[in-house]
């Protein structure tokens, strides 16, 4: 994983995810041990868009192993808005920099910059293309609370279709046997190229329409937003968009084991009294993103 | 036979080189393109709508003195996956190939995605080619998938 970019989540094996996990773990139980294991390096954030829940959390974990930032926080307030490549951009900021963490709305283009950067990058996110510390902190979420990731029942509810975390989430939860539930809106359901890729696998998959179904299986319910400009006819969202909101009572009588997890931001696909109930994880789950982006940015520069 | 003849006064034959035969007409000028034809200082024949049983209509292409690698050849057939390469020495076919989907592709298609870097800068595209038979593409960049009936030049 030295000098290597983290681009897609295809970049890392099964053994790379399992390292990344123990090690996030070791920094999570001894926050205070490795205060000064970045000491002397520079790590640029280069948001091309903002985003400021993914930013905050590179620069918080980049912060807690006392490595140095510098950065620019929307394209707007950089060179590019004077009409500078993307290419002119990474091999200048290369120069000034050990490690880039990169977010742009162009797919490819997080790719493109690896290629051309004198230091690995690390995706933030491509437009609807990648997001892989997203999926490594999603599995680190996923092992800590059920102990295992092995034969776990997942289900996924909500934007099944452009949803990127739930498409990485499928593929590198394929190593570890799970069964999936999908729940969506029928303009939203899972497109056939990951249902394929999981009849491939031999993963069992079942699609519902309706979440109550599947509460009391699940050992991970999965939220995402579904997002009212995704659909072509604006009744159909209003028919549907209740049919995906998770509230409180829906969680009775499930599994002792069963967590909520959300990539956030929440609109209104969670209610608010969720939020106090022990199975909820999402704001557990960003506090985790910490954790594994000090993992994934430690292991890269060689020093874990 | 004078059929057959008659075939044969459409092109001259050549003395030695490769002729490229049964390229769909309609891919006739993309596969010049890919080749650079253009570039070459030889002798070139080229025939466009020729009448073919199997095809209907097709090119050929006979270029004098020039052995195309393989490698090379391999690229016209996104365009022209039935093409047929026959090399000439001394007025006669000493050897009969077929073009082969390559394993990746750079340049020569663009990536339907128009969200893709690809369309954005001057990024040369590149593709492992997931399926031969139908052949699919799927970009390095973006990752998204582009299918035969999309291919468009780079």
């Amino acid at each position: 994983m030295k000098n290597k970019s983290l681009v897609s989540i295809h970049d890392y094996s099964k053994k790379d995810y399992l390292r990344i996990m123990d090690l996030a773990e070791e920094f999570e139980k001894n926050p205070k041990k490795y205060g000064r294991l970045l000491s002397g390096k520079v790590i640029a954030t280069l948001f091309f868009e903002p985003s400021t829940r993914t930013r905050l959390s590179f620069e918080s974990a980049v912060q807690r192993l006392g490595g140095k930032i510098i950065g620019f926080t929307d394209a707007g307030s950089s060179s590019v808005s004077k009409g500078e490549t993307v290419k002119d951009t990474i091999k200048t900021v290369s120069q000034y920099s050990d490690l880039i963490v990169m977010r742009h709305p162009i797919e490819g283009s997080v790719r493109w910059a690896s290629e051309i950067s004198d230091v690995p990058i690390v995706n933030a996110g491509d437009g609807a293309n990648q997001h892989p510390t997203q999926c490594l902190l999603d599995l680190y979420t996923i092992r800590q609370t059920q102990k295992k990731l092995n034969n776990l029942t997942i289900t996924m509810v909500g934007d099944l279709k452009y949803g990127r975390t739930v498409h990485s989430l499928i593929q590198a939860m394929s190593y570890f046997s799970p069964t999936f539930h999908f729940v969506s809106p029928q303009e939203l359901k899972m497109p056939n190229e990951y249902k394929i890729f999981l009849k491939e696998k031999n993963i069992m998959f079942e699609e519902h329409k309706d979440l109550n179904e599947v509460m009391k299986k699940s050992d991970i319910v999965y939220i995402t937003r579904v997002q009212k400009e995704r659909f072509s006819d604006p009744i159909e969202y209003e028919k549907v968009k209740n049919a995906f909101v998770l509230k409180n009572d829906m969680i009775e009588g499930t599994k002792s084991n069963l967590k909520i997890l959300h990539p956030l931001p929440r609109v209104n696909e969670i209610d608010q009294d969720v939020d106090s109930n022990q199975k909820a994880y999402y704001f557990k789950q960003a506090h985790n993103g910490v954790f594994t982006r000090m993992a994934i940015i430690s292991s890269i520069l060689g020093l874990k | 036979m004078e059929t057959k003849d008659m075939k044969e006064l459409k092109v001259s034959a050549i003395k030695q080189g490769t002729v490229i035969d049964h390229i769909p007409a309609q891919s006739l000028f993309k596969v010049i393109s890919i080749l650079e034809l253009q570039k070459m200082d030889t002798q070139i024949t080229i025939g466009y709508n020729f009448e073919s049983k199997s095809m209907g209509q097709k090119g050929i292409i006979k270029l004098a003195d020039k052995f195309p690698s393989q490698k090379d050849l391999n690229k016209i057939a996104l365009f022209a996956p039935e093409a047929k390469i026959n090399i000439i020495r001394n007025y006669k076919v000493v050897e009969k190939d077929l073009v082969q989907v390559p394993d990746t592709i750079e340049g020569i298609v663009k990536c339907m995605n128009p969200k893709c870097i690809t369309n954005h800068e001057c990024v040369k595209t590149k593709f492992t080619v997931i399926e031969k038979k139908k052949v699919t593409l799927k970009c390095k960049y973006c990752e998204k998938i582009t299918d035969q009936e999309h291919f468009e030049m780079k």
